[in-house]
């Protein structure tokens, strides 16, 4: 406490309201030691309701933490006849996991490349770098992310550019003539794929598993 | 008016008697502070403070016409900038405020560090300033997030890209982080409560413990070349200090205080109007994937280092620098807690700030520019100069377009135009031979990708030949040093043969 000099002010107010003046209420031993003991229950008591109030309160907290399966589902992209074969196209779907108030944020894209009749890929939309939305070039047969450059080849494998692995992909299935996949939540390292030493060249496989 | 005066005081009293707050307010307000620190050096905590403030009260004044809905944020924050009266203002006024805010307490950071301020006895008040800062970047983050756009909503996606960087609980901690398995509606809910309930409580408190120990510990002396602090003799060296050569705080110090302040307000005011507010861009549908994501001003350096580092050292990097740094700021006091202040004496320190400072500029230069990115555009909208395909081939000039056609141009300009991510191409006949051109373009290579088998061997020529064209006019294309002995050799060996053999074919490259 260094700046106490100048106070000359201990204001007169201080003097008319002793209520908090630390001179009042001391005792003897005994009952200092009883009311000790009974503050030292109320904080304990405080305690176990502040602890069995925290379970409830910590399992609302942690509720979206959930399984991926929790999360995932069969989900329609459509029918085949719109996947010509030996091309990419960009196909969308609703998320299965929606809220009424999600807005436009359920609507989910990605990319179907579609080998021969009956083989697909099928390709999240983000960047196995940092999320950002992948573009897809036909020209040039490879997709591009705008953040931070990386590139992929057109089987998903990893190109040029900061992604350590390859383009996630979704499991995906024909049923009826309808192409399903696989979806519900964002793809990233932890949920999609384990991390694999990305092969370069445009014959690497990218090897991800939905 | 003797009357009315007598009214005022009697109130006064009746307060007073109740509030009992004239003693430690007269205390506050008198204190003496050492003479030199009633200066211009001293005022950004306070205008900080005042930001703080400014920041709720805008914030307060957007929350009634917001909504925190993802559903219909976007749309209420088009209603703020076009319907509501001067709605577009207040949100200026906040965006600004924000900017301004980050930065008065960065400069007030910097200042208090080459001042010594956070030697003995202040090391806590340094400490609740590390945290501070860490809040009002976390208010500019959660903040960017409310501006439900789709910078917001990639944002975000990088977020729960790095939490799923995480060894084990990554994937836990994406699902808490955007409350549930995309960013959606419960994402901006989470955020919502971040911003207007956590953190600014958090920092409203910590920031009035800040002002405490500044007041009960005294503001930091003007530092001195060779007056060292000493745990033993610091307190008392003050004291006589702001005794012997102080003045109370009110006036002395204040006014300027009160000053700067108001011109930093008023700058956020101008700077509001002029430049109106920040966003909403493009809504925030994942399903539009033409869209650049690009951080706020002061988060482009994470974004550019993000760009640079090699895949293996970067969740690393992502996951363990971040505690270091902060470790690193909280540190500062402890090793450092004695000695001397003054910056004349502390080179260390000086190269610390000064390469921060240049490693921050750098980096948000390059984040502004953003040179690794491809421009997505640029095959279709840039056109190759005229004056490159004069006189050019009908083999070259479809080399051209093949350059084109296949994006080259994204990562690659010419004439200025193209992307910045790879080299750029108007001499590239200078540095490599056609042969090492062919080879680069089929193998790819650093951050190229190859191209062998997205192009035909006829594309894959047609290309070279365009790109041998690209060198000034008065230098020579690069030529293989081994070419005029492997051709005068060639020619030996065919001029040998000629009388045996006329119809030998010549050896291709």
């Amino acid at each position: 406490m260094m700046n106490h000099d100048d106070q000359e002010s201990q204001t007169p107010a201080d003097a008319t309201l002793p209520v908090l003046s630390s001179e009042s209420g001391t005792s003897n031993d005994t009952l200092v030691s009883r009311r000790w003991l009974l503050l030292k229950a109320s904080i304990a008591l405080n305690g176990v309701v502040g602890l069995s109030l925290a379970v409830p309160i910590l399992r609302y907290l942690l509720s979206p933490v959930k399984k991926d399966s929790y999360y995932k589902r069969w989900i329609s992209l459509g029918s085949l006849d719109q996947f010509p074969t030996g091309q990419t196209r960009l196909a969308f779907f609703k998320n299965p996991f929606t809220r009424s108030w999600d807005g436009q944020t359920d609507n989910v894209a990605c990319y179907v490349r579609r080998m021969t009749a009956t083989t697909f890929q099928v390709f999240a939309i983000n960047c196995a770098h940092l999320g950002c939305p992948v573009r897809w070039f036909p020209e040039s047969h490879l997709f591009m992310c705008p953040c931070h450059g990386g590139v992929y080849y057109a089987n998903g494998a990893r190109a040029a550019g900061p992604p350590p692995r390859g383009l996630f992909t979704y499991d995906w299935k024909i049923e009826e003539e309808t192409l399903h996949i696989n979806a519900g939540q964002m793809p990233t390292l932890s949920n999609s794929a384990e991390l694999f030493m990305p092969t370069i060249g445009p014959d690497g496989d990218s090897k991800c598993l939905g | 008016m003797p009357r009315m005066k007598q009214n005022g005081k009697q109130v006064y009293d009746w307060f007073q008697h109740r509030l009992q707050l004239e003693g430690p307010v007269k205390e506050a307000a008198l204190h003496p502070v050492p003479r030199r620190t009633a200066s211009w050096w001293y005022v950004f905590g306070s205008a900080a403070f005042t930001l703080f403030f400014f920041q709720v009260l805008t914030g307060i004044l957007l929350a009634m016409v917001y909504v925190p809905s993802a559903g219909q944020a976007w749309h209420s924050l088009n209603v703020l900038n076009h319907q509501v009266a001067l709605g577009w203002y207040i949100r200026a006024l906040h965006g600004w405020g924000s900017n301004f805010m980050i930065a008065i307490v960065i400069i007030h950071m910097t200042q208090v560090f080459l001042f010594g301020a956070y030697k003995y006895p202040r090391e806590l008040t340094w400490c609740v300033g590390v945290f501070l800062l860490l809040m009002t970047l976390g208010m500019a983050f959660t903040g960017q997030v409310l501006r439900f756009d789709q910078d917001a909503y990639w944002g975000l996606g990088i977020g729960a890209a790095i939490m799923g960087r995480v060894p084990f609980i990554g994937g836990d901690l994406v699902h808490l982080l955007l409350g549930g398995p995309i960013i959606a509606g419960a994402t901006l809910s989470r955020f919502f409560d971040l911003h207007v309930f956590i953190i600014p409580g958090l920092l409203g408190l910590f920031a009035l413990v800040h002002v405490w120990m500044v007041l009960k510990l005294g503001i930091n002396e003007w530092p001195m070349p060779g007056r060292l602090v000493r745990r033993s003799s610091y307190l008392k060296e003050y004291q006589e200090l702001t005794h012997k050569d102080g003045i109370p705080f009110i006036p002395g110090a204040l006014w300027r205080d009160l000053v700067f302040s108001a011109g930093i307000i008023a700058a956020v005011a101008v700077c509001a109007y002029i430049f109106g507010p920040i966003g909403p861009n493009g809504q925030p549908n994942p399903a539009i994937i033409q869209t650049v994501p690009k951080p706020d001003f002061f988060f482009l350096w994470i974004y550019a280092i993000l760009a640079f580092l090699p895949p293996a050292m970067e969740t690393p990097f992502l996951l363990i620098a971040p505690p270091i740094a902060i470790a690193a700021l909280l540190s500062v006091p402890f090793f450092a807690g004695e000695g001397e202040k003054s910056w004349h004496r502390r080179p260390v320190a000086i190269l610390t700030v000064s390469f921060l400072a240049v490693g921050w500029g750098t980096l948000t230069q390059l984040g502004m520019t953003t040179p690794w990115s491809p421009h997505m555009n640029a095959w279709s909208s840039d056109a190759i100069p005229v004056s490159y395909l004069r006189n050019a081939t009908p083999l070259q000039r479809q080399g051209a377009v093949i350059f084109q056609d296949k994006q080259c141009r994204n990562c690659h300009s010419v004439g200025g135009m193209g992307g910045k991510r790879g080299p750029a191409l108007d001499d590239v006949a200078t540095r490599l031979t056609p042969n090492q051109l062919r080879y680069k373009v089929v193998t790819g290579g650093g951050n190229m990708p190859a191209y062998g088998k997205n192009l035909t061997a006829p594309e894959v020529q047609a290309l070279v030949s365009f790109l041998e064209t690209l060198h000034p006019a008065n230098e020579a294309p690069a030529r293989d040093a081994a070419e005029k002995t492997i051709k005068a050799s060639e020619a030996a060996a065919a001029a040998e043969m000629h009388g045996k053999a006329p119809s030998m074919p010549n050896a291709g490259p």
